[in-house]
């Protein structure tokens, strides 16, 4: 192994050792996060007014593909929409 | 004797116990399977789950468990002379944490990676882990109030301390930032971070802080204590990654670099112990050696926190089953090695018998001051540093154990509560400032109720803190001892010690009972009836379940035989 590899392993195990105790913890916030985003973007169709709507249109399609995860994940287990079915 | 030759006999002892022990342990009582499928693997979930390296994973384990607990100890205990300490530590880590924080782990990894808190409500009863719950959180009501009453009296004793201490936090905050915001690679503010700590202790006896004596009625200590809660408070609700983290990672490192400079030191220096062997004029007051020995050494030798520690994040990471001896095991042995240099220390570490009975003129004395001032004689006489850079430098070092501790602890207590204010309803409860707040009160009235305004007399609560820890090593035990009953092992190893630290603890409640009832202290009388009620079901909770499991066994044994 040469030093500059050793190097890196030593940076990886470090970088390792500083992420893994709250890898979870932080990857939770993280997701509280999103949540609170997506239900921004889609709370025009769900019939909560928002006047951000026009600007996070296009949001939606990108948005689309985690949006089964996010309803069930609130609780629901059925897509809320009408518009477009999901499951 | 010279104190070389304890470092080697107790280094060499752990190494042997590891290299033998454990592999009979993990061999024939666990029976680890390197093709098991652990939870990182089966519900991996790239967020709690995820298989990581099992180096980083024992850095994790001892970095956890291996706090300010096993400096403070063995720095008490020492007063009964330096063989029961040692062997107690030795023996303890061997026998006793070894197959506990390994059990913990592997139990836990054996069943979804669920706590060992769930465990015992699986595994034992419902009821007992309702008692777990009690002990945990008598367990950090007293871990913050003694921290935060080790940390004053260090800043007390050491007022040099003060700046690179809090300098250490800054440092935090700003790696935090560094890493998450810049996306930093880790190693280069690692190594700057050390060097600015290091930095900062000339600086910090270039310019000693020290607290008004007396400010609104309350002595230097007890601000400080007061000034430590309003930290914890606020460390407790931003962000884990603003300092939590970054803090622990800190810790960490200080704690590799600070056991590898005493280490260092002893071997170069090797200093001559001057503490009796057995000390036959203990001062007037101090309690029995049996039981108080084993609780005032919890950490170090056994402690029921590593059970938390090892059931609740390191069981999830666990890439393969055989990783839990090298995790579980040799991460205790990383905390025994802490406390077995805090044993040198506090006996090797002064000129004479006089300078160290001067040190212990009553029970309680000591404790991390004598680490300190030990410590940092030997780093003196075997490293190019100078006794008041050592001092400084280990008085930062237990803060920073401390400190890392009290925020983590509060923000349990605080988590606790919450779950409190979720299961009985009360809406209040479960908002996260009430609920810290709650958390923080209650330490604070442990940290004044045993030392009045001045915060002094603290280090009361540390037996009484010792005993709840092993009362919660004996439940862990008592968990892995009745799954090995339940699958038809050998449960000896882990019962023994399991029966041992339960009624050690639950005798030395009983001698603090009495002895806190004849000094007058009727709060912490209320404390330790509480502990003692707690042990006496804890007791009745572990017979209950032998019996039940035997039984069990028993009948299927017959049913297969007929």
């Amino acid at each position: 192994m040469s030093l500059r590899e050793r190097l890196r392993r030593v940076s990886e195990l470090a970088t390792e050792f500083y992420v893994a105790p709250y890898r979870g913890v932080i990857a939770r916030a993280h997701r509280d996060q999103d949540d609170l985003f997506m239900l921004f973007v889609f709370s025009e169709l769900m019939g909560v007014p928002n006047p951000a709507t026009y600007y996070m249109l296009e949001l939606q399609p990108m948005l689309l593909e985690r949006f089964h995860e996010w309803h069930v994940r609130m609780g629901m287990e059925h897509s809320p929409l009408d518009g477009f079915r999901c499951c | 004797m010279n104190a070389i030759i304890l470092a080697i006999v107790g280094l060499g002892a752990m190494f042997l116990g590891y290299r033998f022990y454990s592999k009979f342990i993990a061999e024939k009582i666990y029976r680890l399977d390197p093709d098991f499928k652990t939870p990182a693997h089966s519900m991996r979930d790239n967020i709690d789950y995820v298989p990581t390296n099992r180096t980083v994973l024992w850095g994790h384990h001892f970095t956890a468990v291996a706090g300010a607990a096993p400096i403070i100890g063995p720095g008490i205990a020492v007063i009964w002379g330096w063989v029961p300490a040692f062997l107690w530590v030795i023996g303890g880590t061997l026998f006793f944490a070894g197959v506990h924080d390994f059990g913990a782990v592997w139990a836990s990894a054996r069943h979804k990676a669920r706590s060992i808190g769930a465990l015992t409500g699986d595994i034992v009863s419902q009821r007992a882990r309702a008692l777990f719950m009690i002990v945990i959180f008598l367990l950090l009501l007293m871990v913050n109030a003694v921290f935060a009453v080790a940390i004053s009296q260090a800043f007390d004793l050491t007022p040099a301390s003060v700046i690179p201490a809090w300098a250490a936090i800054a440092v935090a905050l700003v790696i935090g930032v560094l890493f998450y915001k810049a996306h930093t690679n880790i190693v280069v503010p690692t190594i700057l971070a050390t060097a600015f700590i290091f930095l900062c202790v000339p600086l910090g006896d270039y310019v000693p802080v020290r607290l008004p004596e007396t400010f609104l009625g309350l002595g230097a200590g007890a601000q400080w204590i007061v000034l430590l809660f309003v930290y914890a408070t606020i460390a407790s609700l931003v962000p884990v990654w603003v300092l939590l983290q970054p803090r622990g990672y800190i810790s960490g490192i200080m704690l590799f670099v600070g056991l590898g400079l005493l280490y260092g030191a002893v071997l170069i220096s090797h200093p001559t112990v001057v503490a009796p062997a057995f000390n036959q004029s203990v001062p007037a007051g101090a309690p029995p050696i049996v039981p108080l020995l084993f609780v005032t050494i919890a950490c170090g030798a056994i402690s029921g926190f590593h059970g938390l520690v090892g059931s609740g994040t390191t069981s999830k990471q666990l890439d393969k089953e055989t990783d839990a001896r090298f995790v579980g095991y040799l991460g205790s042995t990383g905390e025994g090695a802490l406390a077995l240099i805090t044993i040198i220390a506090a006996t090797a570490g002064f000129a004479s018998r006089a300078d160290w009975d001067a040190m212990y003129p009553a029970f309680g004395a000591g404790g991390q001051n004598a680490f300190v001032q030990g410590g940092a004689t030997i780093v003196a006489a075997g490293s190019p540093f100078s006794y008041e850079f050592g001092a400084v430098l280990l008085t930062v070092m237990v803060v920073l154990f401390a400190g890392t501790t009290m925020d983590v602890g509060v923000r349990l207590q605080r988590y606790i509560i919450q779950e409190w204010g979720v299961a009985y309803k009360i809406p209040a409860l479960q908002n996260s400032y009430v609920a810290t707040f709650l958390a923080v009160g209650a330490c604070l009235t442990l940290a004044f109720g045993a030392g009045g305004t001045q915060g002094t007399g603290g280090m009361i609560i540390w037996p009484l803190f010792g005993t709840t820890n092993q009362l919660l090593a004996g439940l862990t035990l008592l968990v892995i001892s009745v799954l090995l009953v339940k699958q038809g092992r050998p449960s000896r190893y882990t019962m023994i010690p399991m029966i041992f630290v339960t009624s050690m603890s639950f005798l030395a409640a009983l001698y603090q009972l009495w002895d806190l009832y004849r000094t007058g202290q009727y709060f912490l009388v209320l404390m330790d009836l509480l502990i003692v009620v707690t042990a006496i079901f804890v007791m009745l909770e572990a017979a209950s379940a032998f019996m039940r499991e035997r039984r069990a066994v028993g009948t299927t044994r017959a049913v297969t035989v007929s």
